[in-house]
């Protein structure tokens, strides 16, 4: 359960992300790009923040002596919309200098702070897999009720249209999907056409799942005592049938979230998913790419750290959840 | 009128050279606040032929081929699908044999009758109103009963609540599907009690299906006999129970164990029921009948009334 512990914090984390980053994700600084980590030293009860000015070669940067800020926490800042609607400009901690940045995950070629935008990109990679799950799940739920439990020809088309989804290769379903949608969207459409593209992918696997456990379900006394109540099917299906899968589904759902958050990963990777300047982990992976900057600026494999750490915890949750529903294995 | 009237009630399984018939003929009919029995050997198409009058059994894989199931004047095989809605639960409601299985294990109890409530009378579904049925089936405590999911319940209270589901509805029959054989002795004898006092409050008909004939001395004011998908004898219960007339009937009668006598083993009828499809020709009996003649092989018997309200389907009733 370390997992759901992690992961508790993980969405407190991007829920307030605004709160905690100390700049925004679109904060360019081009004077500082590829700027090493800044990390805040222990001065008697401050942390102080050093500063350092660009060297002389490209990209290099030296210790100025001596010149330090205090680290202020709730200092006041830029503007952002906590939880987005309300306005606010108290972040968790900064310098209050523009001048005297303090970049605890370094900044990337354009001299963003990466960890701001590690936060930001949280809100959007975080939300995809809760939301996607949500979408694909409810879906496949009312699908495969449907088809197991009223069968005959309704469950042979439902069933022949899930293979044919489940049998073309997502990555090339995902992409030419998105090629449907025109190449130039606003972010929070590209956010809402990720979310269906994932969805519509997603659902067929779970409709067969519960089309098999709604073939069992149907055949049980209390569907029939239902009926003798004169409850209608679809009511008996979502009543009656349904609740009695949750038990799979969540755990299901817990290990699929997973696939969610990679997937929007892979299309904002290839460049088809979120767009810069909005910051997600896939496209910030994306400027990883190259074995030089790995080499150089390894600080911009944040994100993979944080989709690591996240896919793991989701599993373990899974996992943990798997083992507390199901009382038959010990 | 009578509440319910089957008349030459034939169901099939399957369609065509396939079709195996497990209702063959069947009629018999109960009227307002009466109580009849169905009572026959596993298989002998019982509860196919209780779950028909809700229209309960799922076509395909069965076929009506014959008949009609008037229940208040209207035959319900005809019935549209909004007006079989209102009549399951409406006017005919079911308790089945298992009470664990027949409540949803993941909704507490109260929420089930409730559901009941809000599909027939709408106005009613409160908690006062679960609360009063529950008390009418005698459950204690029931303000804190209806917050328990059915596991938390043992079998009898189980039972009690189904019943109050099916009474939720002011039905005007109550198809009772061995009601009681999940349950032990004692528990078998509370249900069976409150059945016939709710009866006598409430007024409604029940269609009881057993085949314990001790029940049927206690409850019933009729009972059916059934053999292999058609009726063998059709009697008032006191009457069959003191004279059975076919010859199935008696053996029936035969095996149940007496308290008194000396005898070593058990009567038992020879032989197995034919397995449906694989009816023999003629009556169906025949094969394990004491009494059977050629001719028994030959045409399948007419149900005949042999006395006021006592219909034998064996042409050698007298014999024996």
């Amino acid at each position: 359960m370390a997992g759901g512990g992690i992961l508790i914090v993980l969405y407190l984390i991007a829920l307030f992300a605004g709160f905690i980053a100390p700049y925004r994700f679109d904060d360019l600084n081009t004077d500082y790009s590829f700027h090493p980590p800044i990390w805040p030293k222990l001065q008697g009860f401050h942390f102080v923040v050093p500063r350092y000015e660009p060297g002389s070669g490209t990209f290099v940067y030296r210790l100025v002596p001596n010149d330090t800020k205090p680290l202020h926490f709730f200092v006041h800042g830029d503007n952002y919309k906590l939880f987005g609607f309300i306005p606010a400009t108290i972040h968790l901690f900064g310098t209050g200098d523009p001048h005297h940045p303090v970049y605890l995950l370094g900044t990337d070629q354009f001299g963003r702070d990466v960890l701001s935008r590690l936060l930001y990109g949280s809100e959007i990679s975080l939300s995809i897999g809760i939301i996607g799950i949500l979408l694909s799940f409810t879906f496949g739920m009312i699908i495969g009720g449907i088809s197991g439990y009223f069968s005959g020809w309704t469950d042979t088309i439902i069933m022949r249209l899930c293979e044919l989804i489940m049998s073309i290769p997502a990555l090339y379903l995902i992409i030419s999907l998105r090629n449907t949608f025109p190449p130039s969207m606003s972010s929070t459409q590209v956010y809402a056409m990720i979310i269906i593209i994932l969805s519509f992918i997603g659902w067929a696997g779970m409709a067969r799942v519960i089309r098999g456990m709604t073939l069992s379900l149907r055949e049980q006394q209390f569907v029939l005592a239902a009926r003798s109540l004169g409850q209608s099917h679809l009511k008996i299906i979502v009543r009656h049938i349904l609740p009695n899968t949750f038990s799979y589904v969540i755990v299901a759902a817990t290990l699929s979230v997973p696939y969610y958050i990679l997937g929007e990963v892979v299309l904002s990777f290839l460049g088809v998913g979120i767009q810069e300047p909005n910051a997600s982990w896939g496209n910030m992976l994306t400027a990883a790419q190259n074995t030089e900057y790995l080499q150089n600026y390894p600080w911009l494999l944040a994100p993979g750290a944080a989709i690591f750490i996240t896919v793991l915890a989701f599993n373990f949750l899974g996992d943990g959840l798997r083992d507390a529903a199901d009382t038959k294995s010990l | 009128m009578n509440l319910l009237e089957i008349k030459n009630l034939k169901m099939d399984f399957g369609k065509n050279a396939g079709a195996l018939r497990a209702i063959d003929d069947v009629s018999f009919t109960i009227g307002a606040g009466e109580t009849v029995c169905l009572v026959g050997e596993s298989g002998c198409g019982k509860t196919v032929t209780a779950l028909s009058i809700g229209k309960l059994v799922p076509t395909p894989p069965a076929h009506y081929v014959g008949g009609e199931i008037l229940l208040n004047g209207q035959d319900v095989l005809q019935m549209s699908n909004d007006q079989l809605r209102n009549i399951r639960g409406g006017v005919v409601s079911y308790v089945f044999q298992e009470p664990g299985a027949s409540l949803n294990p993941v909704f507490r109890v109260g929420n089930q009758i409730r559901e009941s409530l809000k599909l027939h009378r709408p106005e009613k579904a409160n908690n006062e109103e679960i609360i009063r049925l529950l008390k009418l089936v005698g459950i204690p405590a029931p303000e804190s009963r209806i917050r328990n999911y059915p596991f938390e319940l043992s079998g009898g209270m189980q039972q009690r609540v189904m019943i109050a589901m099916a009474l939720a509805s002011e039905p005007k029959l109550l198809v009772a599907d061995e009601p009681t054989t999940a349950l032990d002795v004692t528990i078998q004898a509370q249900i069976l009690e409150l059945l016939s006092e709710l009866k006598q409050r409430l007024g409604m008909a029940i269609l009881l299906i057993t085949h314990n004939l001790g029940i049927v001395g206690d409850m019933a004011d009729r009972v059916a006999v059934m053999y292999a998908g058609q009726i063998a004898e059709l009697a008032p219960a006191q009457e069959l129970l003191r004279r059975p007339l076919h010859p199935y009937t008696k053996a029936l009668m035969a095996s149940v164990p007496k308290l008194r006598g000396d005898a070593d083993r058990l009567s038992a009828i020879p032989g197995n029921v034919p397995r449906i499809g694989n009816f023999p020709p003629g009556c169906r009996f025949a094969p394990r009948c004491v009494i059977a003649r050629p001719e028994c092989s030959k045409e399948i018997p007419r149900l005949i009334e042999v006395e006021a309200g006592r219909w034998v389907r064996c042409p050698f009733w007298q014999a024996s």
